[in-house]
């Protein structure tokens, strides 16, 4: 499907007025203003401070894929294999997650060209879930994996994650070893796959297909890092710098192998993306 | 507070008293026999009530238990093993041993997380934390079992991922994913054993395995219960709740496909007899890799793909479950 039809039919199942009704956005970093058409032109980060807004899957897809978009693995989704219930069930927790972010799981995967490349692609949304990864996640990315072995496309995820899904116990921690399974053999085929690092990817994606890459691109002042910041300053007892687990923390020790520190890393991994 | 620990305690004092009475039973002429028998009727009851059927958040604490077998009780239980030391990079991680042994009539390349049993070991060991140089000798070892067609064979034990600062400056995440991926390409048989506490992407970096084995009691989860509660309901004193409802029993595991084989403890844990349990588990492994012997390098890694590729809980568009196939 093209990417606008697509976008339109997936644009139906979700809240426009969030995204679209406001012509006009602060910058939550210099708070400059800032006109939403501008904003979109420059891939959806700050004129002025570079800040990188979070952007929704569809958003990231639209920006990323030219012609055509074809989805797989849109028919698999969750259910609640705990029958899990904290303050909320996880079942009303899904369906309150899918009615705020038009998702049906956490991520969105398909096959597109991206600046004239074949290539295959997985984006994490943030507003599911926080992106924290069940079964669909590691199915689908899986099954986006096994698409690129097979047509021999290079394969890209772009994260945003807070690590494993709680609410699905060890099926949950099961999904790093599925998907790093199937990165394994992308590696052995000698096909080339490459992820974006965005705020924030953390825990189980990050120990696991984030950093397993051929190329790592991590966007400006993304928090990226294996624990969560509340839990190594509870094990230290002590407040932990601001810059700590940044892109840029990362980059500096030679962590992330890719980081543009220039003006825009979004139009840098967008190149990436090209080769 | 282990609360196994402190239950114990009644049982380990009675145990005491019947000894005693033994002893004044054989040496003086007095008859005691009568009121051993009754405290063995007692001890049993007790017994009973205790470890009769334990609750996941008394597993927990029994997969902690100060005096539960570790990593080293195993690898000392082989027939020969020589401990290899380092990442050849940065030091070497005293939270991972391993290194060459011998089971049966076999060279395995054998690696294990090692916690503390007192404060002085555990400052050693890091508490069964592993740092990114600890994950760094684990592929390292990983590499050279598959280089020389050794299997390797691993003892799963930690509560997590060491998560301090250090470990973050050296990419914690870059190393237990390299893990990951060593492990899913290893032209060799993998068996992992999970002995104690199995933490969640800290414990799978050396879990990726042809079969998971694990003790009747050892508990493997995708957070600790203390972080779940914590998390979900800004309560760590729910821990209890939380380890009922993560599902990281034994038992849980083998209906999910994750675990394939469960050892069965003593009655009061695996610590109760040692010897015992070290046996068994070694045997079991032993067992599992004769099965495994024949197998190519790729059946072997095929086996492990199919292995992780079906574990998951999916809906299909029209509302049934489904089991995703390879």
């Amino acid at each position: 499907m093209a990417i606008p039809d697509w976008l339109r039919s997936r644009r139906t199942e979700r809240d426009d007025s969030r995204h679209d009704a406001a012509l006009w956005t602060k910058c939550p970093s210099c708070a400059e203003v800032l006109y939403r058409p501008d904003l979109s032109a420059n891939l959806f980060v700050c004129t002025r401070c570079q800040h990188h807004f979070r952007m929704s899957a569809f958003d990231r897809i639209a920006m990323l894929i030219d012609g055509d978009f074809t989805e797989i693995g849109s028919n698999v989704l969750p259910s609640d294999p705990l029958t899990w219930v904290d303050k909320k069930a996880y079942p009303v927790k899904l369906a309150t997650d899918r009615e705020k972010s038009g998702m049906t799981e956490a991520v969105l995967c398909g096959l597109g060209s991206i600046g004239g490349h074949s290539v295959a692609l997985g984006v994490m949304d943030f507003y599911f879930r926080g992106g924290t990864m069940g079964s669909v996640v590691g199915e689908r990315l899986t099954l986006m994996l096994e698409a690129a072995l097979q047509k021999r496309r290079p394969a890209i995820i772009v994260t945003a994650s807070g690590g494993a899904r709680m609410e699905e116990g060890m099926l949950a921690l099961m999904q790093m070893a599925k998907i790093s399974s199937a990165v394994a053999r992308l590696s052995e085929a000698r096909i080339p796959f490459l992820t974006v690092l965005t705020d924030p990817t953390t825990g189980g994606v990050s120990a696991s297909f984030a950093f397993q890459a051929d190329i790592i691109v991590a966007e400006r002042k993304a928090m990226i890092g294996f624990a969560g910041r509340r839990v190594i300053e509870q094990t230290i007892r002590q407040k932990l710098p601001d810059q700590f687990q940044t892109a840029e923390f990362l980059w500096r020790r030679g962590i992330s192998i890719a980081l543009s520190i220039a003006t825009n890393s979004r139009r840098f991994s967008f190149a990436c993306c090209r080769i | 507070m282990n609360i196994i620990v402190e239950r114990e305690k009644g049982l380990l004092e009675l145990e005491r008293r019947i000894e005693e009475l033994r002893v004044v039973n054989a040496s003086h002429a007095v008859d005691m026999s009568g009121e051993i028998a009754g405290l063995q009727a007692k001890y049993a009851q007790i017994q009973h009530e205790i470890f009769g059927s334990l609750t996941a958040w008394e597993k927990v604490h029994m997969a902690r238990h100060p005096m539960r077998p570790t990593a080293l009780d195993y690898l000392s239980a082989l027939d020969a093993y020589d401990e290899l030391h380092g990442d050849r990079h940065f030091r070497d991680d005293h939270a991972i041993v391993g290194g060459l042994g011998r089971l049966g009539q076999r060279n395995v390349v054998v690696i294990g997380q090692q916690r503390g049993r007192d404060t002085k070991e555990n400052l050693l060991r890091n508490f069964g934390m592993v740092s990114p140089e600890g994950y760094r000798k684990v592929q390292r070892l990983a590499e050279l079992a598959g280089r020389f067609g050794l299997p390797i064979v691993t003892f799963v034990d930690t509560k997590g991922a060491d998560p301090g600062i250090g470990s973050e400056e050296r990419a914690q995440s870059e190393a237990i994913a390299r893990c990951l991926v060593t492990f899913a390409m290893a032209p060799v048989p993998i068996v992992a054993t999970i002995i104690g506490e199995g933490g969640s992407g800290g414990a799978l970096a050396l879990a990726i395995a042809n079969s998971v084995v694990m003790l009747e009691h050892s508990v493997y989860s995708v957070a600790s219960p203390e972080g779940a509660a914590a998390i979900l309901w800004s309560d760590a004193g729910k821990a209890d709740e939380a380890a009922e409802h993560l599902k990281l029993t034994a038992a849980d595991l083998q209906r999910f496909g994750i675990v394939d084989h469960i050892v069965p403890e003593p009655v009061g844990g695996a610590h109760r007899d040692v010897p015992g349990i070290v046996g068994r588990v070694v045997d079991t492994v032993g067992a599992i890799l004769d099965s495994l012997a024949s197998k190519s390098a790729s059946e072997l890694t095929d086996g492990r793909y199919s292995k992780y590729r079906q574990i998951g809980a999916l809906n299909s568009e029209r509302g049934e479950a489904t089991e995703s196939t390879p």
